[in-house]
């Protein structure tokens, strides 16, 4: 500084500073530039997370949205007498066998007179999903005096036609290349020009079971199935899971035992999930003869799999109770279980959901020990008890995904979508009875 | 009578104990009821649990070993000629007449014998249904109403409901012991019977992996070839090739969120990359198909690249993007643990911030970003979804990453699924691959946890 | 800092004037109404660092208000006063600490050289070698003793290659007086050091880098009296060299090794002067209320 000249000794403390900071001055600009660069890896890392999970679900909603439409063809059916109940008996046993593709083609037969080679009939039924003759029977066993009477309704497209009106069929390509023939391309432009055709909200998705037809095929069962699967997991793991916290947490003597317990529960958590899903093959199947494909032994196996993060949030929001709540309760006489019953646990609860219903919504998306268990048959009707076969969504994605036909891609995509839904619904729960039970001792 | 019949009925005659316990007590106490050791509740629950408890343990071990012993019965009064055919027939002969008995779908014709033997095993059913219905009622009124006569002021009914209470609390705790031996049990002994067929060294050392798929379903026995490496190699293939995409990016995000991001980032950044981890793998599994391998695939023969259409890059690339998440929230963790003194001291030095996370704060937290890393190996070695719809199903031994390979899981997973007979070499190396998964990631995830756990320590 | 001139003695007058100008304690408008004069003078001659005006805010909370104070050159420095009155806060504006931590705020000059530490184009980095600092907790590096010494002269490139850095580690751990205990084990990790070894690790980790002044925060709170008296001494030799700012809740430590003290009451620089005359001989009623222990 400026009076060095006015001390008397020679202050070499200082020199060596000045020397110093000439030396990390002439440093900096490095230095900075590595910390810039530094910084930089981070928000690129930050970033490609970020883009990762935009991409994904991009891909997943582009792919999805359209399947919540589907093209319906409507026909005005003639419900001849004489096709489906001659006799005139109006019995449900003759009504329900009659058949109703008959009706469907005859008046297909009736909207395109010119077509005649049995060649180019098949073609022109091939437009009108299967669907079309449940609906009708389903119209007419409701309804028997529409017999004779000319019923105008919607029924599904067949799913080629769905997937060339939403532009997954390229018009353009070598007729041989493309699933539908240069004539069903007419037909098709012609109905809808006539008006006969729409895209309409596809109730189906949401309210059938499983089919071969993509048109038909809707993802009730599983919705149902994963259902029950999950009610049978929260019925085993929150109390067990609950209990063993409690015990572990509060009344375990820290020995050996409760350490191996407390390994194990760890470890458990990172176990494979297929490995539980041998498990559930080798022992509740074969060895306890549960039936295969049920939700029960789903159930069983996924709340193996959630009782280890229930048991650890649950020693969690056990431990954040304050022990001043447990001696005030002990203080007035209460045994150390009705402390716990009555003080503890109500005060730990909020915690103890949180953690139940983030165990939960793993469970709801898991696939893989399923799969082992069976849970991955084609079944077509919707599960009404634990015991049934049935499927849950996420191997209902695995199934359709797994499809050939165009059309469940976009079914699956949009299973994806409601599997999401319910599993960012249930987290946001999480969050919200966090927040707001949050609690600061 | 079913199950959950008597099941009810028991819980009926348990609730109707606890009121006559209660009631008992009150009358023992004849109004004074500070006469009473505990509270009239604990004297109806003692009741209750006595009248329930005894029965319903009855029921269980009654229906866990009911099968069995059925099947025993019936398959000791089958004809001769369908008796005597081997194990392995005789065991789809059971299956069909489970199914029959149960309405399913049967694999072979009916005949005569076996309808008899449906009838035989449902008679049986029934008869065993009621004997047991009868005799749990019976235990249950009868360990109940002994207990209510016993009741006496002097009781310690409290106790005895609380220790009764701190077992089932035991109980509940042992089941994640009993869950691992459970799991061990079921890999080892279909194992050993694996390897009783396959030996264990062609099994670990072996270079080919054919199992040979059943052409009929009642052909048994016919083995292919069972040389696990090709499956090891191609796990550790698309585990790597996960690695390389998880490590750095986890890593590097939860530097940046816990250093330099802003609370506000910090708040929205966190929770959205988390939101990766709460994907299900069916949903990567089918992005990684569908959307990553066909791209992978043309992006490759642009480049005049062969790549195969469920290349190894493809699967590996998703896992990678899966397991970002736990990568980044488990180093984030052990990043925080870092205490803040030792930034202190980095700054006050004249350090600038990456040199302090990467001179002080890295090598602190190193043990703890390892036991992470190993913990992230462990899940993507046992990552099935993803593999099963992205990656091969033949063995192919490469480390060519634009090819296809298998994994592990994939294996367990195309073994098991679809109709099986349980005892052909098939299936049973399913087993034996879930054995070495077991044991592969216990270990991994044993070191882990124990790392982990030694760094947290260190600095608390 | 970029102008340092390390002969030091071709300054300009009119940077002499300025720096020199006497200090005005009760200078600018926008200093709350209940801040409190300080008592006694602030300046020195030829001050290390000079303060004026300084005040700290944490989000709305203003922890330090309108505080002026120089450090002086061969001095200790002690700064006393109750718990939570901001010692530790001004301390950290000195080197500019209070960087790291969110919400915080400072306002009002701090010149060293002549240079505002806070102002525009002053880098930490060379600040921070300039105005070491040492904590409360000793917080050595979990890397070996050399390691720790080698930490500041590695990253600022100060050593040119091995035997530069070995000696470096050497002086430092010899002005630290902790050579002799650990020049047979420099490879073994500093954190297996008793408490008071590790302070002086990170003494003379800090004097590693050749600082000017040397911020101590409450250095011996966490050691036992033997290893304080140890680092005590320390300070006194290090004076030699050093400025020294040092933050104490003891005042017999306060007394036994700084020269001037500085008393803080919540956030107000309450008085300063010679630390005989302050201990002896208080004159505001608050300084006087503290060091006869009234409250503290
Ligand atoms: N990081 C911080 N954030 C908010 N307020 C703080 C922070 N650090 C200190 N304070 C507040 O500033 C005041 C002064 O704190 P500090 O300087 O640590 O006091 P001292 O060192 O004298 O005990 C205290 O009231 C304290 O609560
Ligand atoms: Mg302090």
């Amino acid at each position: 500084m400026n009076n060095m000249s006015s001390q008397t000794e020679i202050d070499e403390a200082e020199i060596r500073s000045r020397r110093t900071i000439e030396i990390v001055n002439q440093g900096l600009k490095r230095r900075r530039a590595a910390e810039k660069r530094f910084r930089f890896y981070g928000k690129l890392a930050i970033s490609m997370g970020m883009l990762f999970l935009v991409v994904l679900f991009a891909s997943i909603v582009s792919k999805g949205y359209t399947a919540f439409l589907q093209t319906y063809v409507k026909l005005d059916v003639y419900i001849d007498e004489q096709k489906i109940d001659p006799q005139g008996t109006r019995e449900s046993e003759t009504l329900s066998r009659a058949n109703y593709g008959a009706l469907v083609k005859s008046t297909l037969r009736g909207m395109f007179p010119d077509v005649k080679s049995r060649r180019d009939k098949k073609d022109l039924y091939a437009l009108v999903s299967n669907g079309a003759d449940f609906e009708i029977r389903k119209r007419v066993m409701e309804n028997p005096a529409l017999i004779g009477q000319t019923l105008s309704l919607w029924v599904p497209a067949d799913d080629d036609v769905d997937m060339l009106l939403k532009g997954h069929i390229n018009r353009e390509g070598a007729e041989s290349e493309r699933r539908l023939k240069d004539n069903q391309l007419r037909w098709i432009d012609q109905m809808w020009e006539q008006g006969r055709m729409e895209k309409r909200f596809n109730t189906t998705f949401f309210t059938a079971g499983d089919s071969r037809d993509p048109e038909l095929a809707g993802i009730w069962g599983a919705v149902s199935g994963s259902f029950l699967t999950l009610i049978v997991t929260l019925l085993l793991s929150f109390p067990i899971g609950v209990a063993a916290a409690v015990y572990l947490e509060e009344f375990a003597p820290k020995n050996h035992l409760t350490d191996i317990i407390e390994v194990n529960i760890n470890n458990l958590a990172a176990v494979p999930s297929i490995v539980f899903g041998l498990l559930g093959l080798a022992m509740f199947i074969n060895l306890f003869g549960l039936p295969r494909s049920a939700p029960l032994v789903g159930g069983l196996v996924l709340s193996l799999m959630t009782l280890p993060t229930i048991i650890i949030a649950s020693r969690a929001a056990l431990k954040s109770v304050p022990p001043s709540i447990r001696e005030a309760a002990l203080g007035v006489g209460a045994s150390p279980q009705q402390a716990m019953m009555y003080h503890v646990l109500p005060l730990a609860m909020p915690g103890i959901l949180t953690g139940t219903i983030i165990g939960m919504a793993q469970a709801l998306g898991e696939t893989a020990p399923l799969l082992m268990i069976g849970m991955v048959a084609f079944i077509v009707d919707i599960p009404g008890n634990v015991f049934d076969p049935s499927t849950v969504l996420p191997v209902q994605i695995f199934l359709w995904a797994d499809s050939p036909e165009r059309a469940f891609v976009e079914r699956t995509s949009a299973a994806i979508m409601v599997l999401l839904t319910f599993l960012i619904a249930m987290n946001a729960i999480a969050v919200v009875l966090r927040k707001r039970f949050e609690r600061r001792w | 009578m079913q199950a959950p019949t008597i099941i009810i009925a028991l819980l009926i005659l348990s609730s109707v104990s606890y009121y006559l316990g209660r009631k008992r007590a009150f009358a023992v106490a004849q109004g004074h009821i500070r006469k009473l050791h505990s509270l009239p509740l604990y004297y109806g629950l003692y009741t209750a649990i006595w009248a329930g408890v005894p029965a319903l343990l009855l029921l269980a071990f009654w229906f866990m070993f009911e099968d069995t012993m059925i099947t025993h019965l019936v398959v000791a009064d089958l004809p001769a000629h369908i008796a005597d055919q081997g194990a392995d027939r005789l065991n789809l002969v059971i299956n069909d007449i489970k199914n029959m008995v149960n309405g399913n779908i049967v694999s072979s014709q009916i005949n005569p014998a076996m309808q008899a033997a449906a009838d035989h095993y449902k008679q049986l059913q029934s008869t065993s249904h009621i004997l047991v219905a009868i005799i749990a009622l019976c235990l249950a009124v009868g360990s109940g109403s002994l207990m209510l006569t016993k009741i006496k002021a002097k009781q310690r009914a409290r106790n005895a409901v609380e220790s009764f209470l701190t077992v089932v609390l035991i109980l509940c705790s042992s089941i994640a012991i009993l869950t691992t031996i459970g799991i061990l049990l079921s890999v080892l002994f279909e194992s050993i019977r694996f390897f009783r067929a396959v030996p264990i060294t062609e099994f670990i050392f072996g270079l080919e992996w054919s199992p040979q798929t059943a052409i009929r379903a009642d052909q048994v026995g016919s083995s292919g070839a069972f040389g696990a490496v090709p499956l090891f190699a191609g796990t550790l293939l698309i585990s790597f090739i996960a690695m390389l995409v998880a490590v750095p990016i986890g890593l590097m995000s939860a530097i940046f969120l816990s250093e330099y991001a802003g609370p506000k980032v910090r708040a929205t950044a966190k929770p959205l990359l988390e939101i990766l981890a709460g994907i299900p793998t069916v949903v990567y599994g089918f992005f990684a198909a569908l959307s990553v391998a066909p791209f992978i695939r043309d992006t490759g023969g642009l480049l005049g690249l062969d790549v195969a259409s469920e290349s190894a890059l493809a699967a590996g690339l998703v896992m990678g993007i899966m397991i970002i998440p736990f990568v980044s929230s488990l180093s984030d963790d052990v990043i925080n643990a870092v205490p803040q003194s030792l930034r202190d001291g980095a700054y006050g030095l004249g350090a600038t911030q990456s040199e302090t996370i990467r001179r002080v704060i890295f090598p602190a937290a190193l043990p703890g970003i390892v036991g992470g890393i190993l913990l992230a190996v462990s899940r993507a070695i046992g990552e099935t979804m993803i593999v099963v719809m992205a990656a091969g199903l033949a063995a192919n031994l490469t480390a060519n990453p634009l090819e296809a390979v298998t994994t592990v899981t994939v294996q367990i997973v195309t073994l098991l699924t679809g109709d099986q007979e349980f005892d052909s070499p098939k299936t049973l190396a399913a087993f034996a691959l879930g054995l070495m998964l077991f044991t592969v990631t216990l270990v991994l995830n044993v070191i882990a946890l124990h790392v982990v756990r030694k760094y947290r320590e260190q600095y608390e | 800092m970029n102008t340092i001139d390390i002969s030091g003695d071709v300054m300009t007058d009119a940077d002499n004037t300025r720096v020199n100008e006497p200090l005005k304690t009760s200078s600018t408008a926008t200093v709350a109404r209940d801040v409190r004069e300080t008592v006694g003078d602030v300046t020195v001659s030829n001050p290390r660092m000079r303060c004026k005006s300084v005040n700290v805010y944490y989000n709305e909370k203003q922890a330090i208000k309108n505080v002026s104070l120089d450090i002086g050159r061969h001095e200790v420095v002690a700064m006393i006063g109750p718990s939570g009155c901001g010692k530790s806060t001004f301390l950290r504006c000195l080197n500019r600490m209070n960087d790291t931590i969110v919400g915080c705020r400072v306002s009002g000059e701090i010149l060293m050289d002549g240079d505002d530490i806070n102002g525009n184009g002053i880098d930490v980095v060379p600040l921070r070698a300039q105005v070491g600092m040492v904590f409360q907790k000793p917080n050595p590096f979990p890397k070996s003793i050399y390691e720790n010494i080698a930490f500041g002269p590695r990253i600022h490139g100060l050593a040119k290659d091995k035997t530069e850095l070995d000696e470096v580690v050497e002086t430092s751990l010899k002005r630290a007086g902790l050579w002799e205990e650990v020049k047979d084990r420099l490879l073994q990790p500093g954190t297996g050091l008793s408490g008071g070894q590790q302070q002086r690790l990170c003494i003379a980790r800090t004097i590693a880098v050749n600082p000017e002044v040397i911020l101590m925060d409450e250095p011996c709170s966490a050691l036992d009296p033997i290893a304080t008296a140890i680092i005590e001494e320390l300070i006194d030799e290090l004076r030699q060299d050093y400025s020294i700012a040092i933050v104490t809740h003891s005042m017999q430590q306060a007394a036994r090794v700084s020269q001037r003290t500085a008393y803080f009451h919540l956030g107000d620089l309450i008085e300063v002067g010679e630390t005989k005359q302050v201990f002896t001989n208080p004159i505001h009623q608050l300084t006087e209320d503290y060091i006869t222990g009234r409250f503290g």
